[in-house]
């Protein structure tokens, strides 16, 4: 009953004065629904480039570099384990570039429940032929169906279709640069060099498109099989293992152990995209921020009008406590307007949020680097709306607080007394 | 059945700023239930002032205030707040109605806050009394769009929304011309005694305070009769 009553009252009391309601309403409006715009669109640009990123790169790689081997003959004698050994001009050795015993290696990785999945690659080096000219290139054998599956493969091809390496034999997916150089098209055959000499026809089965200009220039995609031939190896070559995880963060652990056990290189996608991860954080720090300050000052737009109601509404005050109201009523009385100014302005903020959002989302916005995004990316989840409507609840309390601890304050005599 | 509805024992009260002035003196009388008292004396005497302390608003006394048998010494804040709401009946020189609400609504409304009874009987409650002071007609006016001796015995209705054991009166007719005064005054002799309503009244006006039951005549400070 006594809540009902004061609720009835703040209520009359707002719209007797609701033009500056409105205005208050406004300021609380405008900053949430920016708010929730900006963070949708932040969001969803971090989401985006998390997809550019993190989805299709793998979590840990593994692949054998050549390079000095650090075990030299001198450290192993025992007669100098005590003394610092200089050696100079150590050159590489053993130039494998292939995993060893990569059968096995798969095997065990498959076994290991901290992965999701793995997909092997052969990296051959070729020449693609053009005429009477030679271009640089890699041909990557990939097994298409784990890419797809783990790496978003999908994602890259502008032409043709992906299973199509598996289905076709001899077949090559064209990076976009690459196509226009050939000036291939899908159907045609392509000749390239292998580094064996030999001159080997590949099908054109689609072009891909990664949005780095220099790997679509030289990079082209085949089944691993087909690679393995250009290469003139075995069938259990294999010179890169990728691996995605269940658990991102466990990458740079697993990445060790597994250079550890299978005697290869390993990197991990922490170490090797750490300036990513800052980027999205300062991204959403910066939302936060804006969001945040709109909502202060909006607080502060609050502040004033909830003042001036009090000076205006001092002799109300001072009738409704000489009749019984006590002071902590009176001050329910203005936290109930400051609240309901930030409730329901909050509300319409969000309702407009989302309608710029929706509005965002339809801007065409083409990037090379993601054919298959048409429009800016917006992020809908909804743990922005619950944070903004508590925000901007929780900033018109504290806004309203201090107005409404000095209306409680109000000594009725010395206004009474006053007149 | 006459009892003590309120009494004062050795109220005093200072004002300190700039000095020390002392504008109550041990102050001891007591209201019975029924009686129709007016407090009376020259600008300055301390009548108003010992109205607001009788009234419960004003807490900084020293002495004794007991109303309906309970000391107000020893009540917090909210405590006097029911006391006021529950037993106290005001009805100022000006009328401080809210202009927000319609004037039933703001007759209603210490009786909301009371909570005894249900919306619709304070409603009923609140017609009944407006209906005695005559103004029943403009119930759903805004208070604003009533005349000053209208707004007056509006407040009057506010005053009597909780049955209190006692009303209050601060010059309620300083503000009014003669013939307002006069409907004022009556509606307070009718209370008096047709109702038997407890009033304690402080004015300056010689002819309303002869008709009342009983003079308290205050100066300097001090009850002189």
């Amino acid at each position: 009953m006594n809540q009902r009553l004061i609720i009835s009252i703040a209520r009359s009391l707002l719209l007797a004065r609701w033009r500056q309601t409105l205005v208050a309403a406004i300021g609380v409006t405008f900053s949430i629904a920016m708010f929730i715009t900006l963070l949708g669109f932040m969001n969803g640009l971090n989401d985006m480039l998390d997809d550019l990123v993190l989805n299709r790169t793998p979590h840990i790689r593994l692949f054998k570099e050549i390079k000095p081997n650090p075990d030299q003959p001198v450290n192993l004698s025992e007669s100098f384990a005590s003394s610092h050994n200089f050696i100079e001009s150590v050159k590489s050795s053993g130039g494998r570039l292939d995993i060893y015993n990569s059968g096995a290696v798969m095997q065990a990785i498959r076994a290991d429940d901290r992965a999701l999945g793995l997909a092997p690659r052969v990296v051959a080096p070729v020449l693609y032929n053009a005429g009477v000219v030679d271009i640089n290139g890699i041909v990557n054998g990939v097994d298409v169906v784990a890419e797809v599956s783990l790496f978003s493969f999908n994602d890259y091809i502008v032409a043709g279709k992906a299973i199509d390496l598996k289905n076709i034999p001899n077949s090559i997916l064209l990076g976009k640069g690459v196509a226009e150089k050939l000036q291939a098209d899908i159907g045609e055959t392509v000749f390239v060099t292998t580094s064996r000499g030999e001159q080997v026809p590949l099908k054109v089965v689609g072009f891909f498109q990664t949005g780095f200009m220099d790997f679509d220039k030289i990079q082209s995609y085949t089944s691993v099989e087909t690679a393995q031939k250009l290469m003139g190896k075995s069938a259990n070559y294999i010179t890169d293992i990728q691996i995605k995880l269940k658990d991102l963060n466990l990458a740079p652990a697993v990445a060790k152990e597994y250079a550890r056990i299978f005697q290869t290189d390993a990197e991990d996608i922490k170490s090797v995209n750490a300036q990513f991860e800052t980027g999205s954080f300062i991204r959403s720090l910066l939302s936060y921020v804006v969001g945040i300050t709109l909502l202060i000052v909006a607080g502060f737009g609050i502040y004033n009008i909830l003042n001036m109601m009090i000076y205006e509404k001092m002799d109300s005050i001072a009738i409704l406590k000489a009749t019984g109201f006590s002071g902590s009523d009176v001050r329910r009385i203005f936290l109930s307007i400051a609240v309901s100014i930030g409730f329901f302005g909050g509300a319409v903020g969000l309702a407009i949020g989302l309608v710029l959002s929706l509005l965002i989302d339809q801007i065409p916005f083409n990037t090379s680097a993601l054919p298959t995004i048409t429009t800016y990316p917006v992020n809908y989840d909804l743990v922005y709306y619950v944070i903004g409507i508590t925000f901007s609840i929780i900033t018109t309390f504290f806004a309203g607080y201090f107005p409404a601890r000095k209306a409680s304050k109000i000594d009725p005599v010395v206004i009474i007394r006053g007149k | 059945m006459i009892r003590t509805v309120l009494e004062a024992k050795n109220i005093s009260k200072n004002f300190h700023d700039p000095v020390t002035i002392q504008v109550l003196d041990r102050i001891n009388f007591s209201v019975n239930s029924g009686e129709f008292i007016s407090v009376i004396g020259k600008s300055g005497c301390g009548k108003s002032t010992l109205l607001y302390i009788l009234s419960t608003m004003d807490t900084d006394y020293s002495g004794d205030l007991v109303i309906d048998g309970q000391n107000m010494r020893e009540k917090k804040e909210a405590e006097l707040a029911r006391v006021r709401n529950e037993k106290i009946g005001f009805v100022f020189q000006f009328h401080y109605l809210l202009n927000e609400f319609s004037v039933l609504h703001n007759v209603m409304l210490p009786g909301l806050k009371l909570g005894k009874y249900s919306r619709q009987e304070v409603e009923h409650r609140a017609m009944e009394r407006l209906k005695i002071l005559g103004i029943d007609d403009q119930a759903h006016k805004n208070a604003n769009q009533l005349s000053g001796g209208q707004k007056q015995r509006v407040a009057i209705a506010r005053a009597l929304i909780n049955d209190p054991l006692i009303v209050m009166g601060d010059e309620p007719t300083g503000n009014l011309d003669k013939k307002n005064s006069e409907i004022v005054f009556d509606i307070f002799k009718e209370l008096a005694e047709v109702y038997h309503q407890t009033l304690l009244i402080v004015t300056h006006d010689q002819g309303f305070a002869e008709n009342t039951h009983r003079i308290i005549e205050m100066e300097d400070g001090r009850i002189v009769s």
